[in-house]
């Protein structure tokens, strides 16, 4: 919403304010201004001057000298414009004046500074200028030459201000309202708020009930007759249209409008017709009601009716396009036939065109929300939708219909049947609020008289009924219901800055955060304690990604939950792995040549219970660990950064409380992953998540990684519940511990881990730690085979550990690798 | 004897005063107190003193040797102090040679800001709660006094599941969540992810989050609202920072405000960074509407309540002074190295 301030000073006469005063003042009360603009700001010292003598420039043909009287003096001023004459009036910028921007409509941040000097030898001592050059354009001011020094009328004042004279010496505000204030989208609003932020008299137009006065010229035998004499109206859906009201003028002298109200309207951006088109844009502005003119001659029957349109209905609106509606469309019809498309466009077969004899006008009120879900199915969207879908007071339309009518009569643009068919089934009540100063305070913090609440109340014409001690919020407030409405006008006006700051004074809460947190926490401190940093990735992304990631058809993962109205469809579905956001971070980048990337991720996945979606997903957090470089040169395939993964895993999980064994588990099969550098990773016998390499082809060919990518992924809800920060002081040991080496030869598919657990299972609970310390395959061992080697530690809570013990513990555990197929040999 | 034993000690005073390496102290123990040195044979040779003089002389030989010992003693600490300060001498290195740095990861700044935030409010009795990210439209729209239908809807850019279930657009639903549980008072804000169906630009992105709060109790005023918010801001934004409060219109508060800061680039004379007006807007907040009360089950004629909703990135754009949005989401190093 946008107004000019001399619009709003229309009705606030007493208005003396700066731009900026009321920026701030109007924006403190409610009505927000986002921002303004002054339609001088780049002009200086332009007076309306009259050209007294041409003649032709003595050294140069396209060149004219034009002696300009403004007003104190004469000066001579060298032009090459081509529309001048003697006697003419021009706007003139005087020596050290400002336009702008250039005759092309090119503007010049800061404008363009006049200097008096010589052309082609000639002395000047200004510039004539354009309209383009005053900043404006001929959309706006129409009476100006294409081509051009704008020329006056022949009665304004020579040596008077040309801005004001044209009415650029206006302020332009842009408003943000919000949408309960239905009713300050109109310069009427906007002018009551003004009034009552500033504390000055509101003078809204004063507009008689039904105008009329006799036809001009001969009088005719239908004189007498009443606007209902002309048409009838039949509203059958009074749901989609609550108020429906017609006026009728005849005899239309279509002209254009007067230049008071085109500058108005230029001000306000709206590109002035002709007077029929100029009232209505005028009051729609002035009143927020849209209306629509129809050729009476054009209405079948002489009669409107207002209705459902019908399925697939075909209609041709009055910018000539076909358009298909459907059955919840509201149609304006006459006797045969659609006219209209209600509160969206009027129909091409029953417009206003310069014939026009008879017309007649319509000032409905229709259901917002229809407006704007229909606007939205036949996607058009006007300036008539977009403030109809707001949902207007019905209780406008007559008051904005006599408005246009009193305004066709001043601009004598036609005569004005009297009378006005209204068709209002039910009459829109204000709504009268119980009112309870001492509550209002109570919410507010604040101690209020009745008396000043009362005064707030009043200067924006809200009434009191003393006797029931109601408010009655007139009925264009239609975001006025209870106490604590009633509780917000009253901080607006009493300011919201001069209420108290308190703190809440009731019973003390305690501050926590969950323990999920605190394990994410975890996750945070050790992720980033082992070099990675966080990273975000979107919860949405393309179902591309599957194939990206080489799932198979029936992948789990496949079953993603779509978003029916996605950005696109790179963004249309919710993810089931965080890989890609991880994958499309370390591609990032390697793209832009970081090296040695670490990154995390803390971020749900979406896991329907079933598709199509009926109740809400299981919303999984997922602790994404995602690597490249750095640590491959250490180990001969580059596997090194595999066991630096494994590595974050387990000190996250240990510092999380998970104290027992972690296993892992090469059965993964993850399509994503290097089929023979991946596991799951298991404790309790349940899968926390897992780790590998990136498939290569994922890596390098989808992702555009050059190097090897190791990721990990851990699923928080399944280690939440095992995680604990609880602990216990199990003592120093006390008694010495006592060292055996074991070494032993393997079939290359005993896995160290199987290995571990058969030491665990046999040791005899006398074993302190087992420790892998050299595995070895290559020329002196037997084909098939690998040399590994442990450290074991055993020692007793209780006691030094004989021989003996540790004999037979070894023995067991020899026993145990001899089952696996291992061969000692120390 | 006595003569003897005197310059035996004055030998040994005389001989250690010189000895200036710890070799040569050592050969002057052996040669005076060692088994053949001068002393011991002193006192071997006791049997020639008559027996009554023996005690008194015996007393002498030890004073003596106690004279000698500690002057060993002395000597050798002052020698060995010598020794080391010469040979740490020699170990002198290059301190401003580079640091070895153990890479150490950096957190996100919206989860910096996340925290600084919680960090605030926790501290003043919030409890954080999490809510879901799809979410029913009840929850979203209706129980926030967002009937289907209403123009909000469409403000918001609603991603859709299908018509009952939506991507959160707001973390408000906690609330509603939280108020029908019935436990009050309640003093709760909730962080997280919210998306609207917006093109992602530098300003603006389809997912991003936001931190709820909320407070019910009986007696909470528009100036509790107030309050809490003017400590929230100077404790985020520093001591200095004050607050401005606006009207404006949330479907679930009534009456409603935007708050904003002054800028805390120029102090709030007007800068670039504020775009000249000295405030920057940085919530929305008001009192609970009745009416959401209502649908949550608890009454509003004997509660009432606050809540304000902030946008994380919006906090960390301004905090950190990050000028595009989409770095949040690129996840460079060299953009996540600086926090």
């Amino acid at each position: 919403m946008n107004t000019t301030l001399s619009w709003v000073k229309a009705y606030v006469p007493d208005l003396d304010v700066t731009a900026q005063e009321y920026t701030d003042a109007m924006t403190l009360t409610g009505t927000k201004v986002e921002g303004y603009v002054a339609a001088d700001r780049d002009l200086d010292k332009i007076v309306i001057g009259q050209i007294e003598q041409i003649e032709k420039h003595p050294d140069a043909d396209k060149l004219i000298v034009c002696q300009v009287n403004i007003g104190e003096k004469t000066i001579q001023i060298v032009t090459g414009a081509p529309n001048v004459h003697v006697g003419d009036k021009v706007p003139a910028v005087l020596d050290g004046g400002r336009v702008a921007g250039n005759h092309d409509g090119k503007m010049t941040e800061g404008g363009i500074e006049i200097k008096k000097g010589k052309l082609r030898g000639i002395e000047s001592n200004g510039m004539m200028c354009s309209i383009e050059e005053l900043g404006s354009t001929r959309d706006l001011y129409p009476e100006a030459p294409e081509y051009g020094i704008y020329i006056f009328p022949e009665d304004a004042e020579v040596g008077a201000d040309a801005v004001a004279a044209l009415g650029l010496n206006d302020v332009t505000f842009e408003y943000e309202i919000t949408s309960n204030r239905v009713d300050c989208f109109s310069v009427i609003g906007i002018a009551r708020e003004a009034a009552a932020t500033f504390g000055k008299e509101f003078h809204p137009p004063v507009v008689n009930e039904t105008p009329s006065r006799p036809a001009k010229g001969n009088a005719e035998a239908d004189d007498k007759k009443q606007a209902s004499d002309y048409v009838k109206v039949t509203v059958q859906d009074t749901d989609l249209c609550p108020r429906y009201t017609a006026r009728v003028v005849k005899n239309i002298r279509i002209a254009p409008s007067p230049k008071w109200m085109q500058r108005r309207l230029a001000a306000a951006g709206i590109r002035p017709i002709n007077n029929i088109v100029d009232i209505t844009n005028y009051v729609m502005e002035e009143y927020g009601q849209p209306m629509h003119a129809y050729d009476y001659d054009t209405l079948a029957g002489h009669e409107i009716i207002v209705r459902r349109a019908a399925k697939d209905e075909k209609f041709t609106t009055l910018d000539g396009q076909e358009r298909t509606m459907d059955e919840n469309v509201v149609m304006i019809c006459d006797g045969e036939k659609s006219v209209g498309i209600g509160g969206i466009m009027g129909g091409e077969n029953s417009m206003i065109t310069d014939d026009v004899k008879t017309m007649m006008f319509e000032a409905a009120c229709f259901d917002g929300t229809n407006i704007r879900l229909s606007s939205k199915r036949i996607g058009l969207r006007t300036d008539a939708s977009s403030i109809f879908e707001k949902g207007l007071d019905p209780n406008n339309a007559e008051e904005a219909i006599n408005r246009a009518c009193q305004l066709i009569e001043e601009l004598d643009a036609g005569d004005v049947v009297p009378g006005i068919v209204d068709v209002y089934p039910t009459v829109k009540e204000p709504v009268r609020i119980p009112f309870e100063p001492e509550k209002i305070n109570a919410l507010l913090g604040t101690d209020i008289s009745a008396e000043q609440m009362l005064a707030y109340f009043k200067k924006i014409d809200l009434g009191y009924d003393e006797t029931a001690n109601e408010v009655i919020a007139p009925t264009f407030r239609q975001d006025l219901f209870r106490t604590a409405d009633l509780a917000e006008e009253v901080a607006r006006f009493y300011g919201y800055d001069n209420i108290p700051m308190t703190l809440p004074s009731g019973e003390a809460t305690t501050g926590r955060r969950s323990f999920e947190m605190r394990v994410r926490d975890v996750a945070q401190e050790v992720a980033e304690f082992c070099g990675f940093s966080q990273g975000m990735s979107y919860s949405f992304e393309s179902p591309k990604v599957f194939d990206k990631l080489m799932l198979p058809e029936d992948s789990q993962l496949r079953q993603a939950i779509k978003i029916s109205n996605p950005l696109g469809e790179d963004y249309s579905i919710m993810r089931t792995t965080p890989m890609n956001g991880m994958l499309t971070s370390l591609a990032f980048n390697y793209n832009h040549g970081n090296k040695d990337v670490r990154l995390y991720e803390l971020g749900n996945v979406y896991i329907a219970k079933e598709l199509p979606l009926t109740e809400l997903p299981d919303e999984r957090m997922q602790f994404t660990l995602g690597m490249y470089g750095e640590g491959d040169a250490s180990t001969k395939d580059g596997e090194g950064n595999f066991f630096v993964m494994k590595g974050v895993v387990e000190e996250f999980l240990e510092k999380a409380g998970l104290n027992g064994r972690i296993t892992y588990d090469p059965e993964s099969n993850i399509p994503y992953l290097h089929p023979t550098r991946q596991a799951n990773i298991i404790y309790n016998k349940k899968k926390l998540g897992f780790l590998g390499q990136v498939h290569p082809t994922v890596a390098n060919d989808a992702y555009g990684i050059g190097e090897r990518v190791f990721v990990a992924v851990l699923d928080m809800p399944e280690i939440t519940p095992l995680a604990g920060f609880d602990r216990k002081y199990t003592g120093i040991a006390r008694f010495p511990a006592a060292t055996r080496d074991i070494s032993m030869l393997v079939p290359k598919t005993v896995l160290a881990g199987q290995i571990e657990t058969m030491i665990l299972q046999r040791e005899g609970k006398i074993l302190e730690s087992c420790r892998l310390f050299d595995v070895y395959e290559g020329k002196q061992i037997q084909k098939g085979f690998k040399s590994m080697a442990f450290s074991l530690t055993f020692r007793a809570k209780d006691r030094t550990l004989d021989e003996k013990d540790i004999t037979s513990s070894m023995k067991k555990i020899w026993n145990g690798l001899e089952s696996l197929g291992a061969e000692i040999r120390s | 004897m006595k003569d003897r034993l005197q310059s035996i000690r004055e030998d040994a005073l005389a001989q250690i005063q010189e000895a200036d390496m710890l070799d040569r102290l050592n050969d002057v123990r052996v040669n005076f107190l060692g088994k053949k040195g001068e002393l011991t044979a002193i006192l071997k040779s006791m049997k020639e003193i008559p027996p009554e003089e023996r005690p008194a002389f015996g007393q002498l030989v030890n004073e003596t040797r106690t004279q000698i010992e500690t002057a060993l003693d002395e000597s050798k600490k002052k020698l060995e102090k010598i020794a080391l300060d010469a040979s740490l001498k020699g170990e002198r290195i290059d301190v401003t040679l580079p640091a070895k740095r153990s890479k150490i990861g950096h957190r996100h700044p919206n989860t910096i800001a996340r925290e600084e935030v919680e960090r605030i409010f926790v501290g003043m009795g919030y409890e954080v709660i999490e809510g879901p990210e799809i979410e029913y439209d009840l929850y979203n729209f209706e129980k926030l006094n967002i009937p289907a239908n209403h123009p909000a809807k469409d403000e918001q850019d609603t991603f859709y599941i299908n018509k009952d279930i939506v991507l959160r657009t707001q973390t408000s639903p906690v609330q509603a969540r939280v108020m029908e549980q019935g436990k009050l008072p309640i003093r709760m804000i909730s962080p997280g992810r919210v998306f609207r169906s917006d093109e992602v630009d530098a300003t603006h992105s389809p997912s991003f989050h936001q931190i709820e709060g909320l407070v019910v109790d009986k007696n909470v005023t528009f100036a509790d609202l107030k309050g809490t918010l003017e400590v929230f801001a100077k404790e985020l934004f520093g001591e200095e920072t004050k607050t401005k409060f606006r009207p404006h219109h949330f479907p679930f508060t009534e009456p409603s405000a935007e708050m904003d800061v002054s800028c805390f680039k120029c102090g709030g004379k007007g800068c670039r960074f504020c775009k000249g007006s000295g405030w920057i807007e940085i919530l929305g907040c008001g009192m609970v509407h009745p009416h959401v009360f209502e649908m949550c089950g608890i009454d509003p004629d004997v509660y009432t309540g606050f809540a304000f909703g902030v946008g994380l990135e919006r906090i960390a754009l301004l905090k950190y002074e990050i000028d595009d949005m989409r770095l949040l989401y690129e996840n460079d190093e060299r953009f996540l190295n600086q926090f």
